[in-house]
């Protein structure tokens, strides 16, 4: 009892500490650099003599690339979780959904990797004649797509599969077909348990890493096309963190402002979407 | 207002083509209203009525009406055959009851009159089950179709996680039947279910807020809503207390004027209470597999059955002697 409680305390304690070790760097960048200047700069250039701090070029890179692995993994896993749910036959599950969570559990520097040497130069380049540098937000966001499909999929397909089978019947014993029972029924009745895959994998894709680091590019600047290069809030902290910044400089404490300012988005999208959720939710 | 005018629709004469249109469900006769719930614009081959006459009623007539008939059917779920050699016609607007020891196949032999059957993996049947005369089973027959025609009521009450108006609204929404007014649709089925004065000032609420009997009496009014020829009830009293029992089988008595009703009951009472005619099953042992398949002991008229059943069996579960 004692332990467990202890395991549960502890969980608490690190969040805490995380929030505190953030904050306290954050609060000192911001001593030095206004936090408008900061939140609404169009040029990032930290470790330049003249400096600026603008933070938005991070930001429209973290958009594009958050947007368009949404745009792949939405679609895509929603499918593939109507699918296992609704139309597989027992068998096919069996084989697809071990098969998606493999797909879960690949290291992201691998998905970087794929990217960098096949996304972006043979599929996106040779085959679908697409102009692209060597580094581009579009083929690290396909990329982060494909690797929060699995998360879109499980959870999804758990929250149909969760769906009352008495439901189901209900809508077939009208006279509807297997499609508009799965839409008006079946899916307003998951749409939760969606919402927070949904949410769960816009988290990830925010937060990742490797990906964006390896195949969006290192310039950080304003990105307004998907062909362009361009770096995240992620790709930056990253690449910055693995320099020789001396811990109390400016240039350090520009880490945890990006940092925190990752850390309030993140915050915020959970918040919206649950507020979402409760108002559109059809509760069984 | 006489029984004949009320329990006979005339499809083939008397009949304005644009009556079939939802809005004249305000009709002021209980004929008229009985019109614009036909079961017309189904485009049914040829639905029973024009030559129907009950003349006898309120007297049950001697042989049913068939509107499904049941010829030598066999069900199986997989290997298992859960139901064997049932052959029996269920009676134009009457109800009939199935009733049975638990495990008889009552409610096997029920899901397989609208193929909802199709919906378990290895369930089939053998031998024939028909629909006025068509196979329900024959190879160009749409399920869904069939399930549109012939509407089911569950055990337990399952409307939609919508509101009250949403869940009748839907199921003419999603059979793309052609209508005018949405909302005369849903106050006309929530009027014929007996539910209307209870939940007309909050339709736009959750469903799951009413009662368990307001909940059962709104799945029936869902089904209504489609304008079935046929309301199968699979024990739809089974979690209500006495109280929304009761106003489940006033409702029964009164759709059977325009609906042919077909009900699994586990209460002896109701069936003697309800139906017009009872079909009672059990369960034996097959000699082959020694698997317990349900099979038809009797089926008569419902006063019969009651008061002198021709098979001991029959007697013997009525009386309370087992089952």
């Amino acid at each position: 009892m004692a332990l467990l409680g202890l395991a549960g305390a502890l969980s608490v304690v690190i969040t805490v500490g995380i929030v505190v070790a953030l904050l306290l760097p954050a609060l000192d960048f911001f001593r030095e650099v206004n936090v408008w200047d900061f939140l609404s700069g169009t040029r990032w250039a930290p470790r330049f003599s003249n400096p600026d701090f603008g933070v938005l070029p991070l930001i429209t890179g973290t958009l594009w690339t958050t947007a368009l692995a949404l745009l792949v993994a939405v679609p895509v896993g929603l499918g593939a979780a109507i699918y296992l749910a609704e139309y597989a036959s027992p068998r096919v599950r069996k084989v697809f959904k071990p098969a998606l969570e493999v797909l879960a559990g690949i290291p992201s520097v691998v998905y970087g990797y794929f990217a960098l040497a096949f996304v972006a130069p043979v599929l996106l380049e040779k085959i679908m004649r697409i102009e692209l540098g060597t580094f581009s937000v579009l083929a690290a966001g396909l990329v982060l797509g494909i690797m929060i499909i699995p998360t879109v999929a499980s959870l999804s397909e758990d929250a149909l599969s969760a769906v009352p089978q008495a439901l189901r019947q209900g809508s077939l014993a009208l006279g509807a077909n297997r499609m508009r029972t799965t839409l008006r029924v079946v899916f307003p009745a998951a749409i939760s348990g969606i919402a927070a895959s949904i949410v769960l994998g816009l988290s990830r894709a925010v937060g990742e890493t490797m990906i964006v680091a390896l195949a969006a590019g290192n310039q950080a600047r304003m990105v307004d096309g998907a062909t362009q290069d361009g770096q995240t809030m992620t790709g930056f902290i990253a690449q910055t963190a693995t320099g020789e910044s001396t811990p109390g400089t400016l240039g350090y404490n520009t880490l945890f402002a990006v940092g925190l300012l990752l850390f309030t988005v993140t915050l915020l999208i959970n918040m919206i979407s649950i507020r979402l959720v409760r108002r559109f939710r059809e509760a069984y | 207002m006489n029984f004949y005018s009320t329990r006979t629709t005339d499809h083939d004469t008397g009949r304005d083509p644009g009556d079939t249109d939802l809005s004249t469900s305000s009709a002021t006769s209980s004929a008229t209203a009985n019109e614009a719930f036909s079961r017309e614009d189904h485009g049914l081959a040829k639905p029973l009525g024009s030559s129907v006459r009950h003349e006898h009623w309120p007297h049950v007539p001697a042989e049913p009406i068939a509107v499904i008939e049941c010829d030598d059917v066999d069900i199986y779920y997989g290997d298992f055959r859960a139901v064997s050699a049932v052959t029996m016609a269920y009676g134009f607007n009457e109800i009939t009851a199935l009733i049975g020891p638990s495990g008889c196949g009552k409610s096997t032999v029920l899901r397989s009159l609208n193929r909802m059957n199709d919906l378990i993996p290895g369930a089939r049947v053998t031998g024939k089950i028909s629909y006025h005369g068509d196979d329900m089973y024959g190879p160009e027959v749409d399920a869904i179709e069939v399930r549109r025609r012939i509407g089911m009521v569950f055990q337990k009450p399952n409307p939609f996680p919508k509101s009250i108006y949403a869940n009748i609204a839907y199921g003419p929404k999603v059979t793309g039947m052609r209508v005018s007014n949405m909302d005369d649709v849903v106050e006309e089925a929530l009027t014929r279910a007996a539910l209307w004065d209870e939940v007309k000032d909050k339709l736009k609420e959750s469903a799951y807020g009413l009662s368990g009997g307001q909940q059962q009496r709104l799945c029936i009014a869902r089904t209504i809503a489609v304008k079935p020829e046929v309301i199968l009830m699979d024990e739809p009293c089974s979690a209500l207390d006495p109280i929304a029992t009761q106003r489940i089988e006033d409702l029964m008595s009164e759709l059977r004027q325009d609906y042919t009703i077909i009900i699994v009951t586990h209460n002896m009472q109701q069936a003697a209470r309800v139906a017009d005619r009872t079909a009672f099953f059990t369960a034996k042992p097959s000699e082959d597999t020694g698997d317990r398949t349900g099979l038809l002991v009797e089926y008569d008229v419902t006063s019969k059955m009651f008061s002198n059943p021709s098979d001991k069996r029959t007697e013997d579960y009525i009386s309370g002697r087992f089952g």
